[in-house]
């Protein structure tokens, strides 16, 4: 069984001022997967997403899983302009998330993202996307998309590479 | 820097050796009944496998996927996760059976799950061996979010493990991609 390191970090982003989104371009085709490990939150409760290679369109889907300490729910949009990956909104303080995005660079299928994110001590939440085209992934946008506000200032994102051998 | 699930460090240039990919296995076009990964090295702490994977099972938004450690096909498996289908949840559990559960993958739907499963201090010759994973697939209008767990009945070290669909086998592009980590 052969094997080699790898999982290596690409980039990292932090939010600065008032924005309301941050983009990975010209990600590498090298790798298999690409993970977004984030420590962020907004400056009203909407959300934060994902969006790929400038796609506003609503070619998204997402379903969700989410926890509050007493009640769990589950929830669903489809033809939406994009995949949740803070659906619950928090304006709070920093949660943490980690976004797996898979095969990234095939051409042949669409693709799928599965995604976490929490706030300690109020909720937490996981969702799992696709993006309805083949095209290969070459850029992320991280936003706010689908409500009101800005990603807070200081929200990190670090993109990392995954090759499978 | 935390890793999904795993503690790591020292990063520099990638996590310097601690994250390591072992074996991929990519359905071709004849599709694949079983997937097997055998000869596993001892060498790590822990595995990762990161899955995308659909079955042609048809009518169906989700396949069940299953594992099993050793060529273990006795009843010493048990299970419970946590399951959102886009309005309700659900909690299952289960005891004394054949296979582990990993969640799904996707039907015949033409959209494909993600799974990410640690199969956790695998080399331990003291400890029932426990894996956990995170698995969706959204087909648009359809389809699953869970997170579960699982403990094989067992305290021998894993060398092989084999993953199975409940109805359909897996079609092209399918891909099964093995990690370990220190």
């Amino acid at each position: 069984m052969a094997s080699a390191p790898t999982y290596t970090p690409i980039a990292t982003i932090t939010a600065s001022g008032s924005t309301t989104s941050v983009t990975f371009s010209s990600i590498p085709q090298t790798y298999t997967d690409l993970v977004i490990a984030g420590a962020f939150y907004e400056t009203s409760s909407s959300n934060t997403s994902l969006q790929f290679n400038g796609d506003t369109g609503s070619n998204y889907s997402s379903t969700s899983l989410l926890g509050n300490g007493s009640t769990a729910s589950s929830a669903r949009v489809s033809n939406f302009p994009c995949i949740f990956w803070d659906r619950q909104g928090n304006a709070t303080g920093y949660g943490t998330g980690v976004a797996h995005i898979m095969n990234y660079t095939n051409t042949t299928t669409y693709k799928t993202a599965l995604l976490r994110y929490g706030y300690a001590g109020t909720w937490v939440e996981e969702d799992v996307g696709s993006w309805h085209n083949t095209s290969a992934i070459t850029s992320i946008t991280v936003g706010v998309v689908s409500g009101s506000g800005n990603l807070a200032s200081g929200s990190t994102y670090t993109l990392y590479g995954i090759l499978a051998a | 820097m935390i890793l999904p699930g795993i503690l790591a460090s020292g990063i520099s240039g990638h996590l310097g050796g601690n994250y390591t990919s072992l074996q991929t296995v990519t359905v071709g076009s004849g599709g694949a009944s079983t997937v097997t990964f055998s000869s596993i090295p001892s060498t790590y702490t822990h595995l990762q496998l990161r899955i995308f994977a659909q079955t042609s099972r048809s009518g169906a938004i989700t396949d069940g996927m299953d594992i099993q450690f050793n060529g273990d096909t006795g009843s010493n498996y048990s299970q419970h996760w946590l399951q959102g289908n886009g309005s309700a949840v659900t909690a299952y559990g289960y005891a004394s059976q054949t296979r582990g559960w990993l969640g799904g993958s996707g039907g015949a739907s033409g959209y494909f799950s993600a799974n990410v499963v640690d199969i956790l201090d695998y080399t331990n010759t003291n400890k029932y061996k426990t894996h956990r994973y995170l698995m969706g697939t959204d087909a648009n209008g359809s389809g699953l979010i869970e997170i579960g767990s699982g403990v094989w009945l067992n305290t021998s070290a894993i060398t092989s493990f084999t993953i199975l669909p409940d109805y359909s086998p897996y079609v092209q592009y399918s891909s099964f991609a093995l990690y370990g980590v220190k």
